[in-house]
């Protein structure tokens, strides 16, 4: 129903850019400007810029903090610096997943999670349930908007409309800063494999800062990105979309998610189901996919044995603009899980062949800083 | 965007220039719109033979798949490589290189269900 969905602030820049906006997580948003694959191929050779403003920001505060809430993610949060940034998941007690997200350090008694769209009030909810004396839970996510500059120019771009030096943001830190005078949270984060930043502003700042960010990339080739072209991008660079490639029903581990989870740790939520399944072996597991024929793989199409019988599925698929061919992401049964192993998938009645590959299908070069 | 005065067009968005007994079919530039960046195209093989209406292949974008439907009964006569290995020609030329297939009508009366250029623009223009 029209009247309970929300927009962000960037609503009226999204319409008067003709971009198709599709319901997202409750929300309104852009998911092409013009067509998916050029502004996919944009991020990988020149910049994109993406509102991904229904995101969450959830903030945790108290004494404790630290101690707190390195119990409720698998991720070892003791091990950040300050202004840094870490990929971490929340877990249900059988050792499958709330959300992923990432944690912000702030300092020893103040952090930031940012969450999945579809999940701040299923997180929020799962974060009170467990929540200590002295422990403060905020959710900030209809003060704040959130842009994100992703692409090999990104820096360039973004560099004289920030007021600190930006080569001095490393990869997953942040700071906070200025963009285009406007206070923000400055982060070299993002979900699509090629270096960015995201920034987390106030939803009154939003428009101007997104207008001025446009107007300067104009030399630069950079485009508006919808949420089709953000679901590309991240799948050729092996990221993991909750609700597509793990959920409540898929432990951290058979969604590969083994190198956030500490087992060194003390206790966290988890811990011991997932122990359990790493020492009996894991059953099935998330591998990525090339198909070997022609069409697309999709979300929830099965993986077949040469019988026909149903061994798996795809969680997510597209076609991949910079390889040129169809990948995935699926679940299939552990015996098939090394790379090259030939799979079959059903694709609306008939069978295509594919092959697993490693993950991740595509990875930029790495800056040295 | 002109839809071609001669050109005859299906509810479900394909067009057909007729020469003679043979037709050529594609898709119309709205469709393509409609589909986005298309990645793949699944055409018949000569000799097939269709009646009017029939899914005869499909055209793959990156957000979904579309069926093909035969806008008159007939043999496919060609089918167009090139589109088949370059598929976003359907993208950029709908009506013309992005052309799909050729067919040898078996019932030129059949085309009289069909719309004329004027009618199928007052089609798209209200699902817009």
């Amino acid at each position: 129903m029209e009247g309970k969905l929300k927009k962000t602030s960037l609503y009226n820049e999204h319409i008067k850019l003709n971009a198709k906006i599709i319901e997202f997580a409750g929300y309104l948003m852009p998911v092409q400007y013009e067509s998916i694959i050029e502004e996919h191929l944009a991020v990988r050779n020149n910049a994109g810029i993406f509102d991904v403003s229904h995101m969450g920001e959830i903030w945790i505060k108290g004494f404790n903090a630290t101690e707190w809430l390195n119990k409720i993610v698998s991720n070892d949060i003791k091990k950040m610096q300050i202004y840094q940034a870490q990929y971490n998941a929340m877990l249900y007690p059988e050792g499958t997943v709330v959300d992923d997200l990432l944690v912000y350090k702030f300092n020893e008694q103040e952090y930031m999670l940012c969450v999945n769209a579809a999940n701040i009030q299923k997180d929020y909810d799962w974060l009170k349930e467990h929540q200590e004396k002295d422990i403060e839970i905020q959710n900030k996510s209809d003060e704040y908007s959130q842009l994100a500059i992703q692409g090999p120019k990104a820096e360039e771009i973004l560099k004289p409309l920030i007021n600190i030096p930006i080569n001095e943001i490393r990869y997953y830190r942040f700071a906070i800063g200025e963009v285009i005078g406007k206070k923000a949270i400055i982060s070299r984060t993002g979900y699509t494999g090629e270096d960015g930043f995201e920034l987390y502003i106030s939803n009154e700042d939003a428009i101007s800062v997104w207008q001025g960010i446009i107007e300067r990339g104009k030399n630069y080739q950079l485009k508006p990105a919808g949420l089709a072209a953000r679901d590309s991008l991240r799948l050729e660079a092996g990221m993991l979309l909750y609700g597509n490639d793990m959920d409540n029903t898929t432990t951290a581990l058979e969604a590969g998610l083994d190198w956030i989870i500490k087992f060194e740790k003390e206790n966290f939520i988890g811990k011991e189901a997932l122990m359990n399944q790493k020492n009996e072996g894991l059953k099935r597991k998330l591998i990525g996919f090339e198909l070997l024929e022609a069409g697309i793989a999709r979300h929830s199409y099965t993986i077949v044995d040469e019988e026909g019988k149903n061994i798996g599925f795809v969680s997510s698929g597209t076609f991949s603009p910079f390889l040129k061919k169809s990948i995935g992401m699926a679940y299939v049964p552990i015996e098939f899980t090394k790379p090259d192993t030939e799979i079959l998938i059903d694709i609306r009645g008939k069978v295509r062949k594919a092959k697993v590959v490693s993950l991740p299908f595509y990875s930029r070069r790495k800056k040295i800083f | 965007m002109n839809y071609p005065e001669d050109y005859y067009y299906t509810k479900d968005h394909e067009w057909i220039k007729v020469q003679g007994n043979t037709g050529i079919i594609g898709i119309t530039d709205y469709a393509q719109k409609q589909l986005g960046d298309i990645v793949y195209v699944e055409l018949p093989d000569e000799g097939q033979v269709f009646e009017a209406g029939e899914p005869i292949g499909s055209i793959e974008s990156v957000k979904t798949v579309a069926e093909i439907y035969c806008p008159v009964s007939g043999e496919i006569i060609e089918v167009n490589e090139k589109v088949a290995a370059e598929p976003e020609l359907i993208n950029t030329d709908a009506h013309k290189s992005g052309w799909l297939v050729k067919i040898k009508i078996k019932d030129k009366s059949e085309l009289e269900d069909l719309l004329d250029a004027d009618e199928y623009q007052e089609l798209i223009e209200e699902e817009e």
